[in-house]
């Protein structure tokens, strides 16, 4: 096969341009340790009010300036539905679903993961500003998906 | 058939005589025409693709509007629910449209590569196939037992009705690959040691490509949603279906790209008068999305607990990994169209892009289609950038991008296809050819303005799926976001309402042309009659190969997920 010349160097700048994306998202991931949220931890749909941490939901401090806010989805609300945390705390959530597929979004904010009954999701951030931030369910749920919302406020 | 046969060669670049020898029936139509009633049911795939599409964007309309406050929602007559009309827009959209079109224009591609009709039986129940999944799983939908969007996220519960005919309408794509590979190998029985014809080729090797992607939807639907919507299971694994849903689901949108490729590849040269360059390259780029298509789907779940980081990098590579073929096809596509318009006098650097035909309305919108694909394809690039997700991950970025991709790269493109398809088949001429150019620069325009708004919106944290003109909760900087999608989606309504008056006016009022061929181009490098390049058309081959990369990027997973570890009850919660 004949390549022509500008075949060959288009081939090898966009092979070039996709491995140095590649470079700076694993740069980004293991320098920088921005990772997606990937908390591998299962539970009982059926009993997460029963099963700790989702026994006992809400915001508490763990360590000075670090807190844990323990969330439960269900349709279509948030269990609380609204939080307090001063400004510069670094705040992990910890969120299921007891029934349908939700989705947990803080705008603003680059926690965005999914809630999938079975399965504990975890994802840490800090805010450093005051301001008040909406909790979007960006994943359909159901008649009352619309309605799904909660906030995050930082005092 | 023959008329437009002789054009070809009035081009004038030599082209060698192994051309002609390895693709005999590249330029002769003498002996070649389609059965009467394989012509009827390639067309009535169009027709149902198309009416499906129609359904679909009255809906989308009153989507796009609901982002800019504006509720429309009570003028649909039987419509209990926004998410019921989502419902039918995605299934419509994105199954029914892509399914029905790619199963009549492939068909008919695969019959005129190799000079020989497909099996007619094999055709009709592919057909039928078809039907009866539409008519099963509208009923569920219309009547509102279905309810639960396109991607059908367990433990939301649907009718078994609804899954049953999802079943059928995949099982009609199995048909048709069937069909292609039991035409193909028929052919080759006739014609030994001959390389495949490239359009055939192409053809086969989309389908080849989507047998491997499916297999994940179909052990989805058949081991586990519809034996427990049948109540024969209590319950579902919620992350194990929705992880078997994109196992098939990011190779869908090869399966409704490559088709739009093949146009690209292949008739695009011709309409513009130009030619494409490499035989060989075409080839590769075909064979790399049989083996990188599948092994992705991680990437539609970055977000997702319960799936390690490892296994999403691992998606993460073979994404970007699949990115490029695409990149080599807009070059390859890029230059043959240069070909075309230096011939019509275009300047060297960007004025030959220019000079091209225009006004041929085939060709208007597939160039259109292609501009808005490469905003598509960045798009994309930016969703699988693994931690890049997090901002855009289900807020309005992401229709943003696939109404870009497939709401127009590919419906563009069938709109395009169907200009010349349809006054084939029927031996007539299009309706009007200054409207056709004029639907598609509305739409092209339409969805540019459209994706500008839920592109923004989408960074500002704006949610996708959701019916917003009832929304308990609203942010500032999401207004003029609305707005941008508001009027963008109702000029592609215009657009794609004018595309099917324009259908229905060819086929009815269309004036009689007969004699017209499928318009396809030839390589200025023929295919190589022997060496390595002839392994390329073992496609059976390289299904194999890609079935390793799937394994390796989803074994891991599965063989801890199967047997599913929970059984959670359905909800109907719609």
């Amino acid at each position: 096969m004949h390549i022509h010349k500008y075949e060959k160097a288009v081939l090898a700048v966009t092979g070039a341009l996709l491995l140095g994306f590649l470079a700076a998202l694993f740069y980004s991931a293991f320098a920088m340790d921005i990772h997606v949220h990937s908390h591998v931890e299962s539970i009982d749909p059926a009993n997460v009010r029963t099963t700790p941490p989702f026994d006992q939901p809400g915001v508490r401090e763990v360590a000075p300036g670090r807190y844990e806010a323990v969330i439960i989805g269900q349709a279509w609300s948030y269990t609380p539905n609204e939080i307090r945390v001063p400004a510069g705390a670094q705040v992990t959530f910890i969120a299921t679903s007891t029934d349908v597929l939700h989705g947990f979004a803080i705008e603003g904010t680059r926690v965005n993961m999914m809630l999938v009954p079975g399965q504990v999701s975890r994802a840490t951030y800090t805010f450093d500003e005051p301001g008040e931030h909406l909790l979007i369910c960006h994943e359909f749920c159901g008649l009352g998906h619309h309605m799904m919302y909660g906030k995050v406020i930082v005092e | 058939m023959s008329t437009t046969v002789a054009t070809a060669d009035a081009l004038g670049t030599t082209v060698p005589a192994a051309a002609r020898a390895g693709t005999p029936v590249v330029h002769d139509a003498t002996g070649f025409s389609i059965p009467a009633s394989h012509n009827a049911i390639i067309r009535w795939n169009v027709y149902i693709a198309f009416a499906a599409m129609g359904i679909a964007v009255i809906h989308g309309l009153a989507q796009a509007l609901s982002y800019a406050g504006i509720d429309i929602l009570g003028w649909f007559p039987g419509l209990k629910t926004y998410y019921q009309g989502l419902t039918i827009h995605g299934v419509f959209n994105a199954i029914v449209l892509t399914f029905a079109f790619t199963n009549g224009f492939l068909s008919l591609t695969t019959a005129r590569g190799l000079g020989r009709p497909v099996n007619g039986p094999l055709l009709y129940a592919a057909f039928g196939s078809l039907v009866l999944g539409i008519a099963l799983a509208s009923w569920a939908m219309f009547t509102g037992r279905a309810s639960v969007l396109y991607t059908s996220y367990a433990p939301l519960q649907a009718h078994w009705a609804y899954y049953l005919g999802l079943v059928f309408m995949v099982v009609s794509t199995w048909i048709t690959s069937a069909n292609l590979f039991v035409t193909l190998h028929a052919w080759r029985k006739d014609n030994p040691g001959q390389r495949i014809p490239l359009l055939a080729f192409v053809s086969v090797a989309t389908y080849a490509m989507w047998d491997l992607a499916s297999i994940g939807i179909a052990i989805e639907f058949v081991a586990f949603l519809l034996p427990w919507a049948f109540g024969l299971t209590d319950g579902v694994d919620p992350l194990l279906t929705r992880s078997l849903f994109w196992f098939s689901g990011h190779p869908i949108v090869y399966f409704w790209l490559l088709p739009t490729y093949v146009s690209w590849y292949l008739m695009v040269p011709r309409h513009a008068g130009g030619k494409l360059i490499s035989d060989a390259l075409t080839r590769i780029v075909f064979v790399l999305f049989v083996l990188l298509s599948t092994p992705t789907g991680f990437h539609h779940q970055f977000t997702d607990p319960g799936i390690s980081a490892g296994m999403k990098m691992v998606h993460l590579v073979m994404t970007f990994g699949v990115f490029f073929p695409s990149v080599i096809t807009a070059f390859s596509v890029a230059s043959a169209l240069e070909i075309g318009g230096r011939r019509r006098g275009g300047g060297r650097l960007i004025g030959w892009f220019f000079k091209l035909p225009w006004s041929e309305p085939a060709l208007a919108a597939q160039l259109l289609a292609m501009l808005v694909f490469i905003l598509g394809g960045v798009t994309g690039l930016i969703n699988a950038s693994y931690s890049m997700n997090q901002v855009v991950h289900n807020t309005t970025w992401v229709p943003g991008h696939f109404h870009m991709t497939v709401g127009t790269a590919v419906l563009l493109t069938f709109m395009g296809i169907t200009y010349w398809m349809i006054p084939m088949l029927k031996g007539k001429e299009l309706w009007s050819r200054k409207l056709a150019v004029a639907q598609a620069w509305i739409y092209f325009i339409g969805v540019l303005v459209f994706a500008r708004g839920m592109i923004s919106g989408g960074l500002e944290g704006l949610p996708r799926r959701t019916y917003f003109a009832a929304a308990t909760y609203g942010k500032e900087s999401w207004d003029l976001a609305g707005v941008w999608t508001g009027v963008g989606g109702t000029l592609m309504f215009v657009g794609a309402m004018l595309f099917l008056v324009i259908l229905v006016l060819t086929v009815f009022a269309g004036r009689k042309k007969e004699g017209q061929d499928v318009p396809f181009t030839e390589t200025i490098q023929p295919p190589a009659p022997g060496g390595w390049e002839t392994r390329l058309d073992r496609i059976g081959f390289w299904v194999l190969v890609g079935a390793i990369l799937v394994a390796i990027a989803y074994g891991p997973y599965l063989i801890q997920a199967i047997p599913p570890h929970l059984s959670v009850p359905g909800f109907k919660l719609f």
